[in-house]
């Protein structure tokens, strides 16, 4: 069913929310990851406000949904929504990457915050959201959803593919990949540094249901994510395309945005343009 | 050794030191009677982990290929829709088994030791001990006694790779009947655990009285001339050098030191100060395993001298279990010998004092 003007109003929102609370945090930790975040953030406020069940009132019900940020660095944006879904308290948000905190500059598993799996080190976030798809197989909690991101960059790492490998295998049709793929990554462009090519044909030929969609298009990304759900024999996979730091244009597609802080001039400079 | 061998010089030494040869010394197990049947660690691990699986719908059972070798084969005729072959990707098989585990099931994860602790390192490391999963690796084919196969199946460092690990327990079952209970064990214990495991079969030590407990070393034989503390396979060769050194009038402690982490600290602090001197010996690499964490202890404790029984700094070849138990210097005249230089060393330095 096609969101509503409100509903789509609602998410486009809470995008907007997840970039300029990435910005304040990795801004107020003089380090982190923005470039990514921001450009997830349609794809994953369309995620995490529309369809994924995961809230305060089902926290400890074994059965609802699961997420695992594959791309782990990308976590100011899935702290962001932690907060915008009432799971941890919005000024914790500040304490991100600080000694002490919850918000580490990876995440890390807590049953209190809903965060189901440690990541950080790309490759490993997929194969843990396949052994959750498992076990909801196993004890047959047919409507709980595992939902996991992962990113151009991550598919050059060989156990994405083993894991692609058998969740098709296993047809994990309760299994969603969302994968960021913004041409960008540490070293540069991602067609110079290590060109994986064409991620939906490599998914489909992995046995996977998969499509692309304009990560930024928060329409496309429900219909494609309604579209998993309706596919139950084989795990989905939405290559989401999108542009690193979308919405702060002096970060859009600028590989040196992946890993850097922005200075106080330019944190007051994104927050204007994104009408904080 | 002819009829010249020296008498015990070690003893004198540890007496020389005024310390009573009656300090309490517990030998807490009884042992099976000769002639000793044989059994491999793993053969038991496959039907520990049948029975569990019946006693236990949680307990979920990944393989990589190799479900025949590793005995999980059982389980995975006995209880399919809880078995899953992961195909020859041992790196997917420890995520996935970390994602079952944050759902709620206790998983246990087989390979061959060489990929289960090498291939698969970094996601034990940060998919399962980051985030303290209930996975309980078990290892099979660990060691020399591999044979055949030779060096890039003889897995000589994952008790370095594993020990290392924060929220990791590393145990090395000594036979079929503690494997058995370890197997037992690890189904009540939270949190990683990695066990090693043997292909070769290997003499059975203890009877089926015999119990287990995470964290506890045992004595198997009571002595305070010095005490060899071994894991696995070669518990039982400690066992045989203790009386081959028995006839020569030197009185050895065997330690069973199956939980290599958290290790025995006490045990070994009372082998140090009781006994003076401290053979190790195991499997594996001499640096690192179970003679790098008996080190560490005695230097905090009560540092003694001693001798560490294992692979120095070497891969292993091609070769029987027992032949190459025998050239790696593993076998039971071996650590006869190793003993005997380390009472040597302990006489000099008294002579030096």
């Amino acid at each position: 069913m096609a969101l509503t003007a409100e509903q789509e109003k609602a998410i486009a929102e809470g995008a907007r929310q997840v970039r300029i609370d990435v910005v304040n945090m990795v801004h107020a930790a003089a380090c982190g990851h923005p470039g990514g975040p921001i450009g997830m953030a349609d794809f994953m406020a369309t995620l995490w406000l529309g369809h994924i069940n995961i809230s305060p009132d089902n926290l400890h019900d074994p059965k609802r949904d699961r997420f695992v940020l594959g791309n782990g660095h990308t976590c100011a944006g899935y702290y962001s929504l932690l907060a915008q879904k009432g799971l941890i308290p919005r000024e914790e948000l500040i304490s991100f990457r600080k000694l002490g905190s919850r918000l580490q500059g990876h995440p890390h598993r807590s049953a209190e915050m809903g965060i189901d799996m440690s990541t950080g080190s790309l490759g490993t976030g997929l194969s843990a959201a396949q052994g959750m798809a498992l076990a909801a197989k196993i004890n047959g909690w047919d409507e709980t959803r595992v939902y996991a991101t992962s990113s151009d960059g991550e598919s050059q790492e060989g156990q994405i593919w083993e894991a692609a490998t058998s969740a098709a295998h296993y047809g994990l049709g309760n299994l969603t990949v969302l994968v960021d793929f913004n041409n960008i990554q540490i070293d540069g462009h991602m067609r110079d540094v290590m060109d994986v090519r064409d991620l939906r044909v490599k998914y489909e030929a992995f046995g996977w249901h998969a499509l692309d969609v304009d990560g930024h298009d928060i329409n496309a990304i429900d219909a494609a994510l309604c579209e998993a759900r309706s596919i139950s024999d084989r795990p989905s996979a939405l290559i989401c395309h999108t542009k690193i730091g979308k919405g702060v244009s002096f970060m859009e597609d600028q590989a040196g945005w992946h890993g850097v802080a922005p200075d106080d001039e330019q944190a007051r400079a994104a927050l204007a343009e994104l009408g904080a | 050794m002819g009829p010249k061998t020296p008498r015990p010089r070690g003893s004198r030494f540890h007496l020389g030191r005024g310390e009573s040869r009656r300090t309490v010394t517990r030998v807490n197990t009884k042992l099976e009677s000769p002639p000793k049947p044989q059994a491999a660690t793993r053969d038991a691990y496959g039907e520990a982990l049948l029975e569990l699986g019946g006693r236990n719908t949680e307990v979920v059972v990944l393989d990589a290929d190799l479900s025949g070798s590793t005995r999980t084969k059982a389980f995975s005729k006995a209880y399919p829709e809880r078995f899953f072959n992961m195909g020859v990707a041992e790196a997917n098989m420890a995520g996935t088994s970390a994602g079952l585990a944050a759902s709620g099931k206790i998983v246990f994860i087989s390979s061959f030791a060489m990929f289960a602790a090498g291939k698969a390192w970094e996601q034990v490391r940060q998919t399962i001990c980051v985030p303290r999963m209930n996975v309980k690796i078990c290892a099979t084919h660990a060691g020399l006694t591999v044979g055949e196969d030779g060096k890039s199946h003889q897995m000589l460092e994952d008790l370095a790779l594993m020990r290392v690990l924060p929220n990791m327990t590393v145990v090395v079952p000594a036979d079929s009947t503690e494997t058995r209970r370890v197997i037992e064990a690890a189904e009540s214990h939270d949190g990683p655990m990695y066990i090693r495991l043997s292909r070769a079969k290997t003499p059975i030590i203890f009877d089926d009285s015999y119990a287990y407990q995470v964290g506890k070393g045992n004595i198997l034989r009571d002595g305070n001339d010095l005490a060899i503390v071994a894991c696995g396979v070669e518990v039982a060769a400690a066992l045989e050098a203790a009386e081959i050194l028995a006839n020569e009038g030197v009185q050895a402690r065997v330690i069973n030191m199956a939980t290599i982490k958290p290790i025995d600290s006490e045990l070994i602090e009372a082998a140090a100060r009781e006994c003076g001197a401290i053979l190790t010996a195991e499997e594996h690499q001499t640096t690192g395993g179970l003679g790098g964490a008996v080190a560490e202890c005695v230097a905090k404790t009560y540092p003694v001298p001693i001798e560490m029984v294992g692979v120095q700094d070497s891969f292993g070849e091609s070769g029987t279990s027992g032949e190459l138990l025998q050239r790696y210097g593993l076998d039971a005249s071996s650590l006869a010998e190793r003993s005997r230089t380390l009472l040597r060393r302990c006489q000099d330095n008294q002579e030096n004092a």
